[in-house]
């Protein structure tokens, strides 16, 4: 339940500060979300970037980069994943606590970009684990990365605790470990967690 | 300046017998190379290094040549027999027809050499060398030319990772940059990759069709 923003305002000029749990949790959240130190290619330069001091990604509660996945809330795949790194890539996330949230950044990271045709290239992070935020580009600036981090916290900030829509962390039953896609002898097996991407439907199919 | 020809007629005045023949490259560029056979290849490179100065392997690649069909039209003559003035008679004739000859394929390595004691100009300009195997599939067996060129390690590793040759006499020939558990030369020509591409929003032709496949084997997976 929200409490009015009328009610709120009010209150306020009375000295009473009125929030509802749901407000404080996510916006303790949503302010301390806290990046993995994780670099894959060209667009890592351009992460470096936001955290430097003209951009400054720590006024956003990305105070610092965190070197273990264990301490980490958020995983920017910022580069071409090949897939000699793939099951890397998985693993460091299954390794990470809930809550955690991705942002594939690019244009390699969310489909392969220019190195789609590859034979080494995955063609989207987004077949092994679940990713929250999209940024095309190549690379994006830093002003993209900011953006796509403050459209995570507007994701985080709109999270009920409760129901179907509540976070990972809160769902018992929710899927907590992605099977890591093993190196075989013509690709990754499996070559896409259908759980995760499920096969787009082609939107020009009538032929079929 | 020391041109490929003159490198050439160098090895074969210090070796006698040695396998070595010029490849010319009718381009512009006029960058001839030369054709070493491997048995003899160590030699001539060591030859190359201390002798004429090319003391630097700046980069090695491979290059993977098909099974190529050539057609000749030969001319034979045979004896046919024909009506000539309602009386049968055989008749030399000549005929002509086309040979299909399959030349076999190999896969060649190629060295391009450069000299640092010298620099860059005259009279020692680049150099390149080439080898090549047997054949594409069972005899693809080259010396490895990192005991002359330390440099050429990485590269020869690359180059069996993605070409499929066998540098005998490499210290360390692991795959460089496919997984260990790979076992296709994805840089050879008739190599296929897996069918993981993710279609475009509107596919069309070849990319319409296989999504139409995926979607299908989809929905079949999906019933069982």
């Amino acid at each position: 339940m929200a409490v009015e923003p009328d009610l709120k305002i009010e209150l306020g000029k009375q000295g009473v500060f009125v929030t509802t749990l749901n407000e404080l949790y996510n916006w303790g959240r949503r302010n301390s979300v806290w990046p993995m130190q994780f670099g894959l290619a060209c667009c890592a330069i351009e992460m470096i970037a936001t955290t430097m001091a003209r951009y400054d990604l720590a006024r956003f509660g990305a105070e610092v980069f965190r070197p273990s996945p264990r301490q980490a809330d958020l995983m920017i795949i910022s580069g071409t994943v090949t897939k000699k790194m793939a099951p890397q890539v998985v693993r460091l996330y299954n390794q990470m606590a809930e809550p955690r949230y991705v942002i594939a950044m690019g244009a390699c990271a969310i489909s392969g970009g220019p190195f789609k045709q590859g034979y080494n290239v995955l063609k989207g992070i987004d077949r092994y684990i679940p990713v929250d935020v999209h940024i095309p580009g190549c690379p994006p600036r830093p002003e993209a990365l900011i953006h796509a981090f403050m459209t995570l916290q507007k994701k985080i900030e709109a999270q009920p605790l409760t129901g179907e829509a509540r976070p990972r962390h809160l769902n018992a039953e929710a899927q907590g470990e992605f099977p890591v896609p093993v190196p075989s002898a013509h690709d990754l097996e499996p070559p896409v967690n259908r759980l995760v991407w499920p096969l787009p439907v082609p939107s020009q199919g009538e032929s079929a | 300046m020391k041109t490929s020809e003159q490198v050439l007629s160098d090895l074969q005045a210090a070796m006698p017998g040695v396998k070595i023949s010029l490849l010319a490259n009718p381009s512009p560029s006029a960058q001839h190379s030369l054709l070493v056979a491997a048995e003899d290849a160590l030699r001539v490179a060591a030859y190359l290094r201390d002798q004429l100065g090319y003391d630097y392997c700046s980069n090695v690649t491979g290059v993977d040549w098909l099974d190529k069909e050539t057609t000749e039209k030969m001319k034979t003559s045979r004896t046919v027999l024909k009506q000539v003035d309602g009386v049968e008679q055989s008749v030399e004739e000549t005929v002509e027809e086309t040979v299909k000859r399959i030349e076999p394929g190999y896969l060649e390595a190629v060295y391009h050499l450069f000299s640092m004691k010298h620099g860059p100009t005259d009279p020692h300009p680049p150099l390149v060398i080439r080898m090549r195997t047997g054949n594409r599939g069972d005899a693809v067996e080259l010396p490895s030319l990192t005991p002359v060129w330390r440099s050429a390690e990485f590269q020869e590793r690359e180059i069996f990772d993605l070409y499929g040759i066998v540098f005998r006499g490499h210290r360390d020939l692991r795959r460089l940059l496919m997984w260990d558990e790979f076992e296709d030369h994805p840089m050879r020509r008739d190599y296929m990759d897996p069918d993981d591409y993710e279609y475009e929003p509107t596919p069309h032709d070849e990319v319409l069709k296989r999504a139409d496949q995926q979607r299908l084997q989809a929905v079949q997976g999906g019933a069982q």
